[in-house]
Order: structure tokens, then sequence, then C-alpha cells
């Protein structure tokens, strides 16, 4: 079943090869089929997916070489964290390639390498085989690489190479990680459920150094991704220099791979780590959230401003996962789902304008909202979604995330709240600047509205937005049991911890 | 004496065949001297199905083995010895050089290093070495004309004579200590007692720099990116892939099977070795700005990656070894069979700025190259990827954690300059010059080959990491 969710974008890239480069509109919209026909399956995974259990669903273990030491298996599964984030991912795909409408260049290979992208990010969320999770976490860096250099902006060799380098490095390290892991498991399997549950039972034990280190190699190469402050410098540039599309995915579905990587490998597999350096990184997480929001709060640059936006908002979401609870590890989810709705939709509303202008800066603008006044409209729920106004999909996991940390650690909460205030400092400045007053500029008096193909790309977003404010139980539910299972893991060492200090 | 000519007949047929394309010459008209390429692949092939059918066995007499291990070595240069003569068809035909003498002493020299590898004895290694070597250095200064060319030829000689008379000296001490050459007798000799150890150990490191020398490894290496440069560029993919994987066999076979009780003396020094290869290779590769060059310090950089396995001294480490060379030599091939088209008949585009934009004028070769470039990188989906796993596999199975760091950001370093080219091609404005390469066949076929094999080891290693599997042990 899982397997068919990567089939159907790959085998919408392999068909896309047979057509002939000329036909612009078949090529689209081939695209556009493939990737649809993959959120169309994969919201039926999510109706079928069964709440009440923290297994493994959907999966499918097939060996996939097996040879003298090495045991590497192609399993796949689903549970509550990972369909959320499929869902998300399959959700933003068609509406980030119905965005690339205005890509002339070399189209074939573009829509090809977005196909790609989406089998790569798929297969990050669904691999349950350590090997086969690198394999697909690397393989994405390709299509994203090529998207950025060939259809970026003026500076996009620059920040295509220290998006790579920066990945990559970083999760090199982690293969060192995963084959120590394989060997720490008695060179048995690569199977991440096994090795999970036999830590858990204590079959098999990391002696606290090596633990330590493990989790620093997994670490490292998730903070990269999230990006986690102050692993976060090629961000800015890769999402700046990006064509639209491939910062809505970026932002919308790339980022979430951090978050993802901490919940799924490093809180399960080094618990003891985990809690001995949360506090640490949660330092480090805070300072994230304030410094985003102060430097977007000078960016000139509207796409800058909105990445630099992610730092903030995702610092959060790691503040969430290291306060290790419930309520803040699903509000950490949640934020990740609703912050790539809402971002994923900024940098879309910010590829339009500068379809029409070619330029970003806040200074070209100004009034728009006399011009262009449906724009304006979608771009202020959006925003509001993304400051975190209550009603829409982004004060449900902000708050959770604030309410479970002040449980763990209130200061620190105390400090994060400011993250509220300032999101709402930048982003309406910057609406009032663009927006609202007197039209400044003469070049921007005759801009036309959103077309019919801009408001298709932006209504599911707003639908989502307001139904993930009002309905958060529909997603909740969903990976209740799924979270419960890290934090009893999670439990389990600290209650060790306190009995040993009782003795 | 009786001699096993079966076991001895891929070698035999290579070097009939290699007589038979040489004779051939003066009696093939000027046009026809192309076709010469068809006895000489069909050659290879022969010795190919004859090194898979007659049966194998470990026991030994004499002065040669015939085992699995030998098999695959076998196999792996018939393979990349085909593709190089694939490759130089159109290349010898553009450039005008002659074509039967080459691939005669292409044949030679893949006679030089199959002996090599599955020599039973250090006379019939040095032997090997010898007729590998000789027909090299011939090869490597074939275009007559050409300065560089010359340059490279002289250089390599020079340099190479002095390798082997170190690995002469160094087979002297061997039979000192042990009183024989026969790995058979050494392997008793040492087991028996290790009292002459000093003499033993500077035997050892004497066919150490010979053998570092053929395979690159630094502090051995000085000659490379020279002579790679000068050199044709079939013969620099030969250098590079396969005498390169003919010396690390050979090797790979004295540490394992003939000197395992020194484990503890030769593991130190192919450690550091390990270590100043994989460093020096990436970090120099990073400042090159002619492809030619930089594939020369990738191909130290890869074999510093290949003792990684060496060092791990154990099953894995050598299955990983021989897996590795495999995935070499595709993605080396492939690379150096793309520049090679694009360098054109004189050599002249062979600066990273020629590549600019090559993506817009000729899209299928730019493709394959990233493949190539891509899997040298060590990015999952290819051969490459891998080939790293297996390697890096072994090393941390014998507990080499600072080796793989180091491995590991070498490989990062790798990123940078494997990547480069590809901004090169699809990133920057396509420069003055556009002219456009035509794609001979012979040149197509071996690029389709290659690819397919990248993709094949890369998605589905399990049947090549079996072979490989059963190929390591002795």
């Amino acid at each position: 079943m899982l397997t068919t969710l990567l089939l159907i974008p790959a085998l919408g890239a392999g068909f896309l090869f047979l057509i002939p480069a000329a036909r612009i509109s078949a090529i689209r919209w081939t695209a556009f089929a493939a990737s649809a026909a993959a959120f169309v399956w994969s919201a039926l995974l999510f109706k079928w997916f069964e709440a009440g259990t923290a297994a493994m669903q959907f999966s499918q273990r097939v060996p996939w070489f097996q040879v003298g030491g090495f045991n590497v298996r192609y399993q796949v599964g689903l549970d509550g964290i990972s369909l959320l984030l499929v869902l998300l991912t399959t959700f933003l795909m068609p509406l980030a390639i119905l965005s690339s409408w205005s890509i002339k260049r070399q189209l074939k290979a573009y829509m090809g390498f977005m196909l790609l992208l989406e089998v790569g990010m798929l297969g990050v969320f669904i691999s349950l085989d350590l090997i086969l999770f690198y394999v697909f976490w690397e393989i994405m860096l390709i299509p994203m690489y090529f998207l950025i250099g060939i259809w970026g902006g003026e500076r996009r060799i620059y920040a295509a190479v220290k998006f790579f380098i920066y990945t990559a490095a970083a999760s090199l390290i982690m293969l060192a990680g995963i084959i120590v892991l394989y060997y720490a498991n008695g060179g048995d399997s690569f199977d991440l459920i096994q090795i999970t549950e036999r830590l858990a039972e204590g079959r098999i034990t990391l002696s606290p150094v090596t633990e330590f280190l493990l989790f620093i190699a997994f670490f490292l190469a998730f903070a990269v991704k999230v990006p986690l402050f102050p692993f976060h410098t090629w961000l800015p540039d890769a999402h700046v220099e990006a064509p639209t599309a491939g910062s809505v995915i970026l932002a919308g579905v790339l980022l979430k791979m951090g978050g993802y990587g901490l919940l799924r490998f490093c809180l399960p597999l080094f618990p003891k780590a985990s809690l001995a350096l949360g506090p640490i990184i949660s330092v480090l997480a805070v300072i994230g959230i304030i410094y985003g929001a102060l430097v977007a709060m000078v960016q000139p640059d509207v796409k800058k401003l909105v990445a630099y936006s992610s730092v903030s908002h995702l610092g959060l979401v790691v503040l969430g996962i290291f306060a290790f609870n419930q309520v803040a590890i699903e509000g950490a989810t949640y934020q990740m789902l609703s912050h790539g709705i809402s971002t994923g939709a900024l940098f879309a509303l910010v590829g339009m304008i500068y379809d029409r202008r070619h330029t970003r800066e806040i200074g070209d603008f100004g009034g728009l909202a006399h011009v262009m006044p449906v724009y304006s409209a979608l771009f202020m729920v959006i925003l509001l979604s993304s400051i975190g106004l209550p009603g829409l999909n982004g004060f449900v996991g902000e708050f959770l995330i604030l309410q479970g940390t002040f449980l763990a650690r209130s200061t620190f909460a105390a400090l994060a709240v400011l993250t509220m205030i300032l999101s709402a400092v930048y982003m309406l400045w910057m609406y009032q600047r663009v927006f609202l007053g007197n039209i400044t500029k003469e070049e921007n008096r005759l801009l036309p509205d959103l077309n019919f193909r801009e408001v298709a790309i932006l209504l599911p977003l707003v639908a989502v937005a307001l139904w993930m404010g009002v309905q958060s139980g529909t997603f909740i539910r969903k990976m209740d049991t799924s979270v419960q299972k890290v934090i009893e893991r999670m439990e389990s060492q600290q209650t060790f911890r306190v009995e040993n200090r009782a003795n | 004496m009786q001699i096993n000519y079966l076991a001895l007949l891929p070698e035999i047929i290579l070097a009939v065949f290699g007589i038979f394309v040489m004779l051939a010459v003066p009696f093939v008209p000027e046009r026809m001297q192309t076709k010469l390429a068809y006895p000489a692949l069909l050659g290879l092939l022969l010795a190919g199905a004859a090194a898979l059918i007659f049966p194998r066995s470990s026991v030994q007499e004499g002065m040669l083995f015939h085992d699995a291990f030998g098999t695959f070595a076998k196999l792996l240069f018939f393979f990349s010895s085909g593709i190089v003569t694939l490759v130089s068809v159109s290349y010898l035909d553009r450039a005008r050089l002659p074509h039967g003498e080459f691939y005669a002493l292409l044949l030679f020299a893949t006679v030089g290093m199959s002996l090599m590898a599955n020599s039973a004895d250090l006379i019939m290694t040095f032997l090997g070495l010898e007729i590998l070597s000789i027909a090299t250095y011939v090869l490597a200064g074939f275009r007559r004309h050409d300065v560089k060319s010359g340059e490279s030829a002289l250089k390599y000689f020079l340099l190479g004579s002095l390798s082997t008379a170190f690995l002469l000296y160094g087979i002297a001490f061997i039979y000192g200590a042990t009183g024989t050459t026969k790995y058979a007798g050494i392997i008793q000799a040492v087991t028996v007692s290790t009292d002459r150890l000093l003499a033993l150990l500077l035997g050892l490191g004497l066919l150490v720099v010979g053998f570092g020398f053929k395979a690159a490894l630094v502090p051995f290496h000085v000659w490379t990116p020279d002579v790679y440069e000068g050199a044709p560029f079939p013969v620099t993919a030969h250098l590079a892939v396969s005498s390169k994987a003919a010396a690390f066999l050979a090797l790979v076979r004295i540490l394992y099977q003939v000197l395992p009780q020194l484990n503890a003396h030769w593991e130190t020094i192919f450690w550091m070795s390990a270590f100043l290869t994989m460093a020096l290779g990436n970090i120099v590769a990073v400042s090159q700005t002619n492809i030619k060059r930089m594939l020369a310090y990738s191909s130290i950089a890869h074999a510093g990656y290949l003792l990684l396995g060496v060092v791990a001294n154990n099953r894995n480490g050598l299955q990983a070894v021989l897996f590795y060379l495999v995935s070499y030599a595709l993605m080396t091939l492939g690379a150096f069979a793309v520049v090679q088209l694009i360098g054109r008949e004189n050599e002249q585009a062979v600066s990273l700025e020629d590549y600019s934009g090559l993506a817009y004028r000729q899209p299928y070769l730019a493709a394959a190259l990233s493949i190539f470039l891509i899997s040298l990188a060590g990015i999952p989906a290819t051969a490459g990827f891998m080939g790293k796993l297996f390697l890096f596999t072994a090393a941390i199975e014998s507990h080499l954690y600072w080796l793989v760091v180091i491995g590991l950001l070498a490989s990062a370093i790798g990123l940078y300059y494997y990547l480069r080219v590809i901004v090169f091609m699809y990133m920057r404005e396509p420069g003055t010059e556009g002219l456009i390469v035509r794609v001979p066949a012979s040149a197509a076929v071996a690029i389709a080959i290659m690819l397919a094999g990248v993709f094949y080891l890369g998605i589905f290693p399990g049947t090549f990491l079996r072979l490989a599997s059963e190929a390591a042990h002795f």
C-alpha cells in the first residue's frame, strides 16, 4: 500500500520522460495528475488508518539484500506521526506544482525533479529500515539541489551548493551512527522497530558514552534540517534563491524531516542522552525562536522575512519535542503540520507577486490592497494563521507547545511566548507596508489580481488552515497513541533515574 | 613438470589474440584498422568465458592460484579492458593513432594484471607487474607527437622502474628471511617461526612501496596527476582503474593470504596511508580546474577509501574492497568515457570552464556524467554509495572509528568538487564556443553499460555483494 504511494509519483516522473518537451501543458498536467493521485491515495490511507494503536500500519517487509554481515530490508510502515506528515507532503505537492506555471526553462526536467523529490520525501517518512531511511534522506537532496541551482534566483549556485554540502555533510555523520547502532544490535538488522524495542526492553544496551555520541551523530543531521540555531545559516539562502515551488516544499516538508527525525530516532533510541541534553537544546531552541523573529523583523525582502520566521517557528517545534510530555510533543507535531500549511502558503503568495513585479522588496510595494483585493485578503488570512490567531491552524500547535513546555520548563515557555508577540509585529508591519496606505509606486497601479489558477492554489490552503484551527481533533486523534508511545519510552527512563536517586 | 594449461587458458587466449592483432596490422588496409577492435574484444570475451567455465580449486601447486578471488579479479580486469577498448575506438580514430598496437598492448597489459592477481609466487607477481608496466609505459606515450604525452610516459617509466626496483628488493628480503619466493613456502616459514622478523618486515615494507606506487597511495602518489594528465584518455582510464585494481588485488592477496601474521604491522602502515590518501586526495582535488587532474586526485582519494577495507582486516572488509573495486571501475570508467568525448580529439576541452552550460548543448552526456559524479560522491541509489557503505561498515566492525570519521569528512569534501562540475554543466551560462560533439556508437554502448551498472549496483547490490563475498576468502 505504501509502495503504491511511492510508485505513483515515480511512475509519473517516468511517464513525463516520454512526453516531448514542446508539449508544455501536457507536461504540467501530467505532473499535477501524478501528485494529485498521490494525494488521493494518502487521503485514503488517512481514512483507513486506525487511531487506537501505536503499531506501524500498512507495513511491508521484504529483504533487500542479505549477504555476509548484511541484512538490509525494504521495510515501510506508518504510525500516527508519519501518517500526518505524509498527508502534508502529498497535499502540498500538487499545489506546489500548480504554482510553477511561470517556469519556462527546461520544464520537463523541472517537473521530473519535483516528482522525484516527492518520492524521496515520502520515502523518508515511511522507511523503517535505517539504511532505507538514509537512502531516501540523501536521495531527496539531489532533486532539491537541481531545483534551486537551475531554476533559482540570482545567487542560486551559492545557495544550492551550500544547501547540499550542509545537509549532506551532517547526514554522513548520521550514517556512521547508523552503522554503529547496527553493530550494537549484534549485526542483526537495521530494523528501526526491532532496535527500538530491544533497547527499551534492555536486551541490548549502549554505554552512556556511546549513547551520547550516537545521539549527537543523529541529532546533528536533524538539527541542520530543522534548522536549529546555530545550524540555520543555509536556510535563508536556500529559501530565498529557490523557485517558488521549491521554497514551498522546502519550508513545507523538508524542514519537517528534522522534527520527524528527532521524534522517530533521537528520542526513542537515545532517551537518556535526550533527557540529559534536553536543557541545552531547549536553550538553542529559545535562542532560535527569538533570534529568528528579530532578524525577520528587519528584513527588507518579503521572502527572507518568511524564511527567518521559519527559523523562529521551528525553534518552537524543537522546544516542544524536548519538553518530553504528551501535550508539548503533540503540539510540536501539530505545529509542524500547520507551519507547513501556513509557510507553504506564504511562499506561494510571495511567488505570485514576484511573478508580476519581479521584486520582493517591501519598499517596492505599498497600497496593494487597492489594486489586488483578493490577493490582499487571502494574504491576510494566511498571515494570521502563521501568527497564531485562535481559530486558525497556527494557534493550536503553538498553544499546545507552550502549555506543555510550561509544565516541564516554565522559564523557557515564558521566553518562547515572545514569539507570539514578535511574529505579530514583523508580519503585521510587513503587511502594513506592502498592502495598506496609498499606492506609492506607479508600477503597482496596474497589477492584475489573482487569476483562477492562483485562487485554486490558495483556497485549499485557507480551507485547511481553518479546518485545522477549528477541528484539530481530526488530526490529533490519529497521532495520540503514537506520541504516547514516545512519551512512555522517555518516562521509563525518568522513573529509572528517580529511583536511582532515591537509593 | 606438468603444466595445467586449462587454468592458464584465459591468459593464453589473451596473449594469442594480442599477438594476432599486432601481426594483423600490416595486412589490414588503412581504413579497416578500426575493425581490429573486434578481435581484441572477442579475445577478452573468450578469456572471460574461459575463466568462468573451467573449474576453480583452492588447491595450488606451482606458480598460479586458481581460486574464486582470482577469477573475480580476472573478470574485473577483462571487463574494464573491454570497456577501455570500446571507448578508445573512436578516440584513436579521431586522434589518428594506430589501432592495432594499442589494442595489442592493452591485451598484454591485461595478461600482466591477471597474472599479478593470481600469482602464487613472488617471482610471478613481479613478472605480471612488469608485463603490465611495460605495456602501460608505451601506452602512456602513445600520442607521440604530443609533448605532454611524452612527458607522461617518461615520468611514469622512470618512477615506475624505481618502484619496481623497490619491489624486487623487497622480494629479495623476503626470500632471505624465508628461503623461498613461493607463497605457500612463505606462509609455512612464517607460521613455523618469526626469527628473521626484521628482514621480513623490511621485505614487506618494500613490497608496500612497490604496490603503493602502482595503486597511487599517498605518499607514493606524486606521479599520478602529471601522468594522468598527459596520457591519452583511454590510457588514463586504464591506469586509474585496471592498473590500480591489479595492484590492490595482488597486495591484498599477499597481506591476507601470505602475511596475515604480520597484520599488526601492516595494519598500522595502511592506517596511516589510508588517512593520508583520503585526506590529501580529496583536499587537493578541490583546487583543480583541469578535469583530468581532478579525476586523478579523486582516484587517489578512492584508493584511500579502499584502504579502509584493507585495514579493517575482516571478511566484510575484503568483500567490501572487491565490491568497491567493481563500483569504482564502473563510475570512473564512465566518467572518463564522457570526459574524453567532451575533450575531443586533441584533448583541448578539459578545463572546468569548457563544461559551462554543457547540459544545454548535450543533455545526455551531461546527465550521464552527473550520474557518474554523483556516484563518485557516494550519494545513494548509485554504486558508489553502496560501496562506501560496505567499506565503512567493515571499518566500524573493526572499531576503526577515527579512520571512519576521517573518511566521512573526506567524503564531505568530495561532495564539493564533484558537485562543482555539475554546477558548471547545469547552472552556468554556456561558454562562447558551443561545439557539439557527436557521440560514436561504441562509446555510447560503453557509457550505457556503465550507467546500467552504476544503478544496478546501487539499487540491487545483493547479487554482486554475494559474488564478492564468495570471492573474499583464500
